[in-house]
Parts: C-alpha cells; sequence; structure tokens
C-alpha cells in the first residue's frame, strides 16, 4: 500500500485508535479479492524508466503516412491550438466543479454548443460527452425516452465500433434493436422502411457511412416522423463544411466523433462526443448544458442549466448517467474550428473531397483494382475491392511506410477483399502517387 | 391553506372528484418545497394510469420531482396553460395551477386522507 502516504508507525496508530488490526479492518472482503500481488517488475530508476518507456514508445510506428480512417482522421492542426489550450486556466479534461466561478470554462464551453449547432445546423448543444460511440448511444436513450417506445433501427453502414458500443450498452436493457444490413454501400431504405412501425423510437444513420458515401436523408425523417419515431444522424464534422447539414435533412438528435476538430489521433483517448437536438427536446438530452444569462446588476454572465435533470438532484430519475464533460477536448474542438473560420472549414472539407477523389481514380485505375460501390458518392474516404486479402496487403504496406486503410473484414462478412481508404488535406499528391505506386506493386 | 373538498397524498398532491373525473394537482407544501417551478412534463392524453404511477414532472430550479397519480383512471385534459406559465403552480396550486384530468369510474380513496387528515400529517412531518 506505498502509494499512500503514511508510514507503518501511523497505520498502527490509526488502528489502535479504532481498535482492529489491518486484517480485521478488510474482513468484509472475500480472501480472494485481497489478492497481494499485482505482478509488477521491481523499482527502477527515473533514467531507467525514461528508457523503457522510450524502447516502447518506438515499438509505434508513428512515421507511416496515414490514408487510414474508419471514424478517427489525421488531419492537420495549427500549433496556436495547443498554444491555446495548454494555458493553465483551461489545462483540465474535466469539467469544472462549482462551475459558475469558472466564468472562462463556461464561456468557452458554451462558445463551443454554439459552434456544434452552427456546423450541425440544429438548435440546442450539449457541453459534450465521451466520444462518438457513447454520444450515439445516449442519442438511442435519448430517442427512447422522448417517444415512450422500445424498438431501434439501425443500418450497419453506421461505424462498426459504435454498433458494438450501443450493443454492450444494451445488452441488458429490454430493448428491441433491429440491424439493417447495407444496400450496395448505402443504407438500406426498403429494409428500414418496411421495419419502421409505430413502436421505433428512432431510426439511426450515418452520413458519410462507415463506407464513406455520402446520402440525404431528408426522406427518412419524414418517413420516421410520419411514425411518430425520431431520425438520429451521427456525422464527421469536417464534411460538414461542404456537405449538407444533418439538420437540413430534418434530423432530430445529431451526434459525432469530435477529433477530427484539432484533436490529436491517439489509442484511446482522449476524444470528443459531440450531441444537438431541437429546442423541443433539450430536456431530455444528457449531459451538462452551459446557458449565458444575465446577474442582478445586468452583467452577462455564463451558468450551467437545466441541472434539475441530472443525477445530483434528480437521483436513479436522471436523464443520464452522464454529469461530466470533455472540458479540454471540446476547448479543442472550438480553438481549432476558430481558427480555420467559416471559409477555413469549407475549404479543409473540400481539400479532402478532392484530394479523396483523386486518390480513388489514381487507385481504381491499377489493373485488378475496384471500387466496392461502384462511382457512388464519397466524401474522403472509399472503399477499394483488391484482388487478394485486404488485411495481407496492408500488411505488406506497412512495410512500404504506409498506414494503407482499414480492412473491411475485421467487421463486414464477405469483405476480405475491401479496403477503406481514408485521405485527408495532409496527404499530398506525391504521397497518393507513391500509395498507388506500391499497392500496384505489393498486389 | 388546505381546502376542504379535496383528498391528498403522503406525497402532497391533491385530487378532486366531480363525478367520473378527478382533477390533481400538488399541494402548497409541495409548490413551496420545489420553489420557483420552471417546466411541467404532462402526460399523453388517453395515458392510463394506476394508482402511484408517475403522472407528471414537475421542475423547479432547485430539483425535478415526479408527480404520483392519486387515483386510477385515463388521463381526459391537462392544463395547458402550464407550458407557458409553470408559475401558475405556485401562485395558485389548488385552482389554476391544476395538472390533470383523470376520467375515474367509483374511483377508490380509501388510500387517501382528507383535509383533516393531511394537516394533521403536516404537522407530524
Amino acid at each position: 500500500m506505498s502509494f499512500i502516504a503514511n508510514t507503518q508507525e501511523q497505520q498502527k496508530q490509526m488502528l489502535a485508535q479504532i481498535g482492529l488490526s489491518m486484517d480485521g479492518l478488510f474482513a468484509d472482503i472475500p480472501k480472494e479479492f485481497l489478492e497481494k500481488k499485482f505482478n509488477l517488475p521491481d523499482g527502477m530508476s527515473e533514467f531507467d524508466v525514461r528508457n523503457r518507456l522510450a524502447d516502447l514508445a518506438a515499438k509505434n510506428h508513428i512515421d507511416l503516412t496515414c490514408f487510414l480512417g474508419g471514424g478517427f482522421y489525421d488531419h492537420f492542426i495549427p500549433s496556436a491550438v495547443y498554444a491555446i489550450i495548454g494555458r493553465s486556466e483551461f489545462y483540465t479534461a474535466y469539467t469544472p466543479y462549482q462551475p459558475e466561478i469558472s466564468q472562462g470554462t463556461l464561456q468557452a464551453i458554451f462558445e463551443y454548443q454554439s459552434l456544434i449547432c452552427r456546423l450541425t445546423e440544429m438548435q440546442a448543444a450539449n457541453a459534450s460527452l465521451y466520444d462518438g460511440g457513447t454520444a450515439l448511444y445516449e442519442a438511442m436513450m435519448m430517442a427512447l425516452r422522448i417517444t415512450n417506445r422500445n424498438k431501434i433501427l439501425i443500418d450497419d453502414s453506421v461505424n462498426p465500433i459504435y454498433r458494438v458500443m450501443i450493443h454492450s450498452y444494451t445488452k441488458n436493457l429490454s430493448i428491441e434493436l433491429q440491424e439493417t444490413k447495407n444496400d450496395q454501400g448505402l443504407i438500406n431504405r426498403k429494409a428500414l422502411l418496411e421495419k419502421l412501425d409505430d413502436n421505433t423510437a428512432a431510426v439511426i444513420v450515418q452520413n458519410p457511412n462507415f463506407f464513406g458515401c455520402v446520402d440525404d436523408f431528408t426522406d427518412l425523417a419524414e418517413a420516421a416522423h410520419k411514425k411518430g419515431a425520431l431520425l438520429i444522424v451521427s456525422c464527421y464534422p469536417i464534411s460538414l463544411g461542404i456537405l449538407k447539414t444533418p439538420g437540413a435533412m430534418g434530423a432530430d438528435i445529431v451526434t459525432g466523433e469530435g477529433q477530427s476538430l484539432g484533436l490529436p489521433m491517439s489509442f484511446g483517448g482522449p476524444y470528443l462526443g459531440f450531441m444537438a437536438t431541437k429546442k423541443d427536446y433539450v430536456r431530455k438530452m444528457p449531459g451538462r448544458i452551459v446557458g449565458r444569462t444575465k446577474d442582478n446588476q445586468g452583467r452577462t454572465g455564463f451558468v450551467l442549466t437545466l441541472q434539475a435533470r441530472e443525477q445530483h438532484i434528480r437521483r436513479d430519475k436522471a436523464t443520464s448517467n452522464i454529469c461530466s464533460n470533455e472540458a479540454l477536448c471540446a476547448l479543442t474542438a472550438l480553438v481549432y474550428s476558430s481558427l480555420l473560420g467559416k471559409d477555413g472549414l469549407k475549404q479543409t472539407a473540400q481539400l479532402c473531397a478532392d484530394k479523396a477523389s483523386y486518390a480513388w481514380q489514381k487507385m481504381t485505375a491499377i489493373k485488378g483494382v475496384k471500387s466496392r460501390f461502384g462511382a457512388k458518392w464519397f466524401f474522403n474516404e472509399f472503399v477499394l475491392e483488391l484482388p487478394a486479402n485486404a488485411a495481407e496487403i496492408a500488411g505488406k504496406l506497412i512495410d512500404k511506410g504506409f498506414a494503407a486503410g482499414f480492412p473491411l473484414s475485421r467487421y463486414y462478412e464477405g469483405m476480405e477483399n475491401s479496403l477503406l481508404i481514408a485521405v485527408t488535406e495532409k496527404r499530398t499528391k506525391q504521397q497518393i502517387g507513391m500509395l498507388t505506386e506500391s499497392l500496384e506493386a505489393v498486389l | 391553506m388546505i381546502p376542504e373538498n379535496l383528498f391528498y397524498t403522503k406525497d402532497h398532491e391533491w385530487a378532486q372528484i366531480n363525478g367520473d373525473t378527478a382533477t390533481i394537482g400538488i399541494t402548497d407544501y409541495a409548490q413551496h418545497s420545489l420553489g420557483e417551478i420552471t417546466f411541467v412534463e404532462l402526460p399523453a392524453l388517453k395515458k392510463k394510469l394506476n394508482v402511484h404511477d408517475v403522472a407528471a414532472v414537475v421542475e423547479s430550479s432547485k430539483a425535478a420531482s415526479d408527480v404520483y397519480s392519486p387515483l386510477a383512471g385515463e388521463v381526459s385534459q391537462v392544463n395547458d396553460e402550464l407550458s407557458s406559465q409553470p408559475e401558475l403552480i405556485n401562485q395558485d396550486c389548488f385552482k389554476a395551477g391544476w395538472l390533470c384530468k383523470l376520467k375515474v369510474s367509483n374511483p377508490d380513496t380509501k388510500h387517501l386522507m382528507t383535509a383533516a387528515q393531511y394537516e394533521e400529517y403536516l404537522k407530524s412531518i
């Protein structure tokens, strides 16, 4: 118990005070849970630890040219982002407790919420959630609360990592979760419309979807609303610079992964889940919401609002167990977007789309390589159908210096030869050319 | 402050029975404890409620509280005024601040308190 800063002498005194031995103190904990050995190596000096960690870090292939996507993207992050978020006033990942004392943090969150509303063209956003997957789960639960129904439809063109999360969360809940199988890279409209009934709480879709294909869900929103169901759209914020927004399509709840807005790709995060909805549903939205108001002297100030729904007040009846937010990641998204501005965001999105389109043309021109879903509209990601196993090809391309893409066989049956390739504004014409040549060489 | 002709619950709801219609609201004690009421979530029309089912949610700046149905019945009317003026509950909880009306048939009131009993109950808490 060396992490507890008291001496054996102090422990003895404390135990004497309460009249117990150490064994007696923990008597209520079953023996098997009192394992003392944690299989840890012996202690090392700082110098040895640094060397050990440096050796471990060197195993990462950080020098690969990244064409990997699947929900997380290698966008350029201006240095000013780090300079601003690194200020000690901001530099905590956690939401403030006694929040009104931190007016600067609340103002930042309020501006972040405004940013998400403008990006998605929705009316209200919360202060952020953990990541895109948990945000989508929360949106689903919110739809169940709003409609008092218990059936959810989700197309398998939604990010499979999110779907795995939703399945795990809902495994022991009495929710009827029905999945439809995508139709040639787009949502299975026919199956979704057939399954949509008076007990459906929501239809969940993604744009651009996991295969990178772009869709317009306006018709689906109308169909869902006719049945009293909601439309939930998960989206990729950078794409909103040029694509039709979920708000414009009539979505009721919009979520997404905010990593692409200035956060680096790192294994396990921290990432950023965002959520926005219509004003009518604000009280059913989970998480914190910052509002702008005036104090008793007429000065503008920021407060946490609608807290009565939250678990520290409503206990088991709370809207959600999310009582926190990703404050620093939300700030990062705000700073990144502010630095880019409206035109910068549009330009970034356009560059991604143009470069992906160029890469698609080059790579589908390789003999034996085809576009898996024909010439469908895509944003910055597309699926190649290779003449060989995609995972093996991707492995060979690592040796050539490329993280070439995501082999879809990991989540989709019958897609052993399919490779999902993402292209961001960071990829140069030369890099695209080199990947094309290398791909041709390893086939 | 406790009207004579109503029935009361330990959770501070009141019910007024008039033929086959019961009007439901929260008591002065409840509105006072909650403080300034900012939002009311009312039940859907035709919703069937059993005794002690959640009929409405009353939200103040301090808390959001469930309002339990004192009687069994079907929701026949809700007080739409409350969506724009939730403060009616603070101002006039026994009249203008009613929450909803239930269609009831031969309502059982044995589990409810009379005004005198409720007054005694309030003294005891």
